[in-house]
């Protein structure tokens, strides 16, 4: 039997964009075992929800995360409105389904370059963030902010979009999903990507789903789970089905997350088509009493906002699970039997975000 | 075709915790996340599953000194929301699959959310 040695993975590693630790035990170049550590970057923010009013911790559950930074925002604020049975306009859910839809488009074309960076394909790498920036400059004529957008608020969102500029983004989305089709071409059909990718980390449906993986990482094993089938925001209004590969490698969850970006495209075009005209806000009056866990669908998978109130102006508590951390079981699982060079790739297939799972 | 989003909140005794979960892991429930509320002495704490969006809450109280048992021998996973609780609460959780005896969220201050730490809340942005 070759002899076992542990190498550390991380907290600082080149593929690792924020810290996660983990101890490879190895035998020869093959790992048998992975045992993660986190904590590094731990904030405690889920505590400030008892030192901010409910209305101005949107702003802190904004800043959990700089990627999927709009969407929490959404999550925290329909807690908050569920709590308050407060009716958001329609105007707001379509506006929020936006921005939602480009936080999405940008997350993931951050994660292919970083991907495609991870694996050594440099040009893919650029040409992925340069489409991202893109969307970017989207969300910066809209609400002012490149990631922080600080536009969703308690009750609706705080700036519209106007019909010219609506027009505009819907001239701009032929275009650019065409020059998604064809980033996304070199992702599912290169040679040297799918070498790379096949049959690597792979996690059966079964394990996913038992495991307790969210997002990408359960719908590339084949597990239709995507919380916008709910019909949060304007989901329900656009309609909605999850995107899934079945084959449970990397190479699979790469796919969701290119045709994700495909069908996040379609969304904000349907929602854009269909926007209808009225309010951006309703007054919220009244403090919350009661509790809710309220759920989204992040670039990463699903997140949670459980939230109490005791009828004070400030929470009793906020308890924040992100997909991350959910998916942190399944990579472990993913690790064993796989080359210690391979490690870095089936690292990134999950997007990890540390930043997310510390909170 | 929108899915209707169910929430249900079942209180339980410590000792029908395993029961519980074996019932609905038999089920085909997904396990969701463990979380912990802090109740004026004591830890409110919540385990939430999830079949086809009908979301499921077990939810017990305990004291701060009581010990937990694990549900890891029936979800593994559950590993890391049982070590988070024990890190950031302090609550003694029995028979983690794998323990990390304190070591998996390193925070500056040992169990930064205990109802029982002594000298009160140091967070610099509070």
């Amino acid at each position: 039997m070759p002899e076992r040695i542990i190498v550390p993975f991380g907290p600082q590693h080149p593929v690792l964009p924020e810290p996660i630790h983990l101890d490879l035990v190895l035998e020869d170049e093959k790992v048998v075992e992975a045992i993660p550590s986190i904590g590094y970057i731990h904030r405690g923010l889920e505590r400030l929800v008892q030192k901010r009013e409910y209305t101005e911790y949107v702003y802190v559950a904004e800043r959990i995360c700089g990627i999927c930074s709009f969407i929490h925002a959404l999550c925290y604020s329909q807690g908050v409105e569920h709590i308050m049975k407060v009716e958001v306009p329609d105007r707001a859910r379509y506006l929020r389904t936006i921005w939602s839809e480009c936080s999405r488009i940008h997350s993931h074309l951050l994660w292919l370059g970083l991907f495609a960076d991870g694996m050594g394909f440099e040009n893919l790498f650029m040409r992925s963030w340069q489409l991202r920036e893109s969307v970017l400059d989207v969300l910066e004529d809209t609400t002012g902010g490149r990631v922080i957008q600080g536009t969703c608020k308690v009750g609706g969102v705080r700036r519209d979009i106007g019909q010219e500029k609506l027009d505009e983004m819907h001239r701009t989305l032929d275009p650019f999903e065409q020059q998604c089709r064809d980033l996304g071409d070199v992702f599912l059909n290169d040679d040297t990507v799918k070498y790379r990718l096949k049959g690597l980390g792979v996690i059966t449906k079964d394990e996913a789903y038992d495991l307790g993986a969210a997002g990408p990482t359960a719908r590339g094993s084949g597990v239709a789970m995507d919380h916008r089938e709910t019909g949060y925001a304007a989901y329900g209004d656009l309609g909605f089905k999850p995107v899934v590969e079945t084959t449970g490698d990397c190479y699979a969850r790469c796919a969701v997350r290119v045709k994700e970006v495909y069908a996040s495209i379609d969304l904000i075009r349907r929602a854009i088509e269909e926007m209808p005209e009225g309010p951006i806000d309703v007054k919220v009056k009244g403090t919350p009493d009661g509790e809710y866990f309220s759920r989204a669908e992040q670039p990463r998978g699903e997140v949670i906002h459980y939230l109490k109130g005791d009828g004070s102006k400030h929470l009793a508590r906020a308890r924040i699970r992100t997909p991350t951390l959910a998916n942190i079981p399944p990579l472990v699982k993913m690790l064993p039997g796989i080359q210690l060079a391979d490690v870095p790739v089936v690292v990134l297939s999950i997007d990890p975000c540390i930043g997310c799972m510390e909170r | 075709m929108t899915v209707n989003e169910e929430q249900t909140t079942t209180g339980i005794a410590l000792e029908d915790l395993l029961r519980e979960v074996e019932a609905l892991h038999a089920g085909g429930y997904r396990l969701v996340q463990i979380g912990c509320t802090d109740l004026d002495g004591s830890y409110e704490l919540n385990y939430s599953f999830d079949k086809g969006y009908q979301f499921r809450n077990l939810r017990l109280t305990v004291g701060p000194e009581t010990e937990v048992p694990s549900i890891s021998g029936i979800y593994w996973g559950a590993f890391v929301y049982e070590n988070e609780m024990h890190d950031s609460f302090g609550i003694p959780v029995k028979g983690i699959n794998i323990d990390f005896k304190g070591t998996f969220i390193r925070t500056d201050e040992k169990y930064p959310f205990s109802v029982t730490r002594r000298g009160g809340d140091r967070c610099q942005n509070a």
